[in-house]
């Protein structure tokens, strides 16, 4: 807490979580909870991404989109490092409940178990699901 | 106690919108401060003077208008989410080339910094959404 004493005179840091929730396709959420993950980075605040449930397939390789007629935007995922955004967790118990392992997914993430990203959520200021 | 709110979800379809009103209004009878709500998704929906809804229902529309005024709440509408939805206010629809705008008083179209500025200024940000 005193630290974020400290940041409130020349502008407050604080720890924002998107958390996204659904699969990439099928309903907007992934695509436009991403737009806000872009903006977010211009704020520099302590930003980082948590994948659960059918979340995690909007970080799976090879995605082909061309069938239904959307654009595939999960190469964005890969170019939020480039937007200093380097924390991207991912649930164990949702990549397993899908038969995923870490060798599906397209970017570098740190898997942890739903008790651990519970933790990871209670730290945060700002929690937004998707 | 600072408070600012995300919408996520259209009106009528879902409760979402119906709970974040209720949300803000226990808020405010408590002595609390309603600084912003942000909407964003089909959220954005909640900003149209178009609806007409039955007679003995709720006019969800008219409510957060109402609020806005007597409880000076910034009503912002995500400019992204509200061209894709066909949500626009007086500039816009000059801008974009259309013959009729819909903003409903009270409301007014903004960017994403909106919502990540109001995480960051507010002290919660409560989400409603699916």
């Amino acid at each position: 807490m005193s630290d974020d004493m400290d940041f409130e005179e020349d502008g407050t840091v604080k720890k924002f979580m998107f958390v996204n929730r659904k699969a990439p396709y099928g309903t907007i959420y992934a695509l436009e909870g991403l737009e806000v993950v872009l903006i977010s980075a211009a704020f520099d605040q302590d930003v980082s991404l948590a994948f659960l449930d059918d979340g995690v397939f909007q970080l799976v390789k090879g995605q082909k989109t061309e069938g239904i007629e959307m654009k595939n935007f999960s190469p964005t995922y890969r170019a939020l490092e480039g937007y200093d955004i380097e924390k991207l967790y991912v649930e164990r118990e949702s990549l397993e409940a899908r038969g995923l392992t870490e060798d599906d997914l397209l970017v570098d993430v740190q898997v942890m178990s739903a008790a651990e990203m519970g933790d990871m959520m209670a730290q945060q200021d700002v929690v937004i699901s998707f | 106690m600072k408070f600012a709110i995300m919408v996520n979800e259209g009106p009528y379809t879902h409760q979402a919108t119906d709970s974040a009103y209720q949300f803000a209004k226990a808020a405010i009878a408590k002595g609390h401060e309603i600084t912003r709500v942000f909407f964003y998704h089909d959220g954005v929906n909640n900003g149209t003077r178009l609806t007409v809804p039955p007679q003995d229902d709720r006019h969800i529309v008219n409510r957060w208008s109402e609020m806005a005024a007597q409880h000076n709440i910034d009503l912002v509408i995500c400019i992204a989410a509200a061209q894709r939805r066909g949500l626009l206010d007086e500039n816009e629809a000059k801008r974009q080339g259309k013959d009729a705008n819909n903003i409903a008083p009270g409301f007014r179209i903004s960017g994403l910094g909106q919502l990540v500025e109001a995480g960051i200024q507010s002290d919660r940000l409560v989400v409603f959404g699916d």
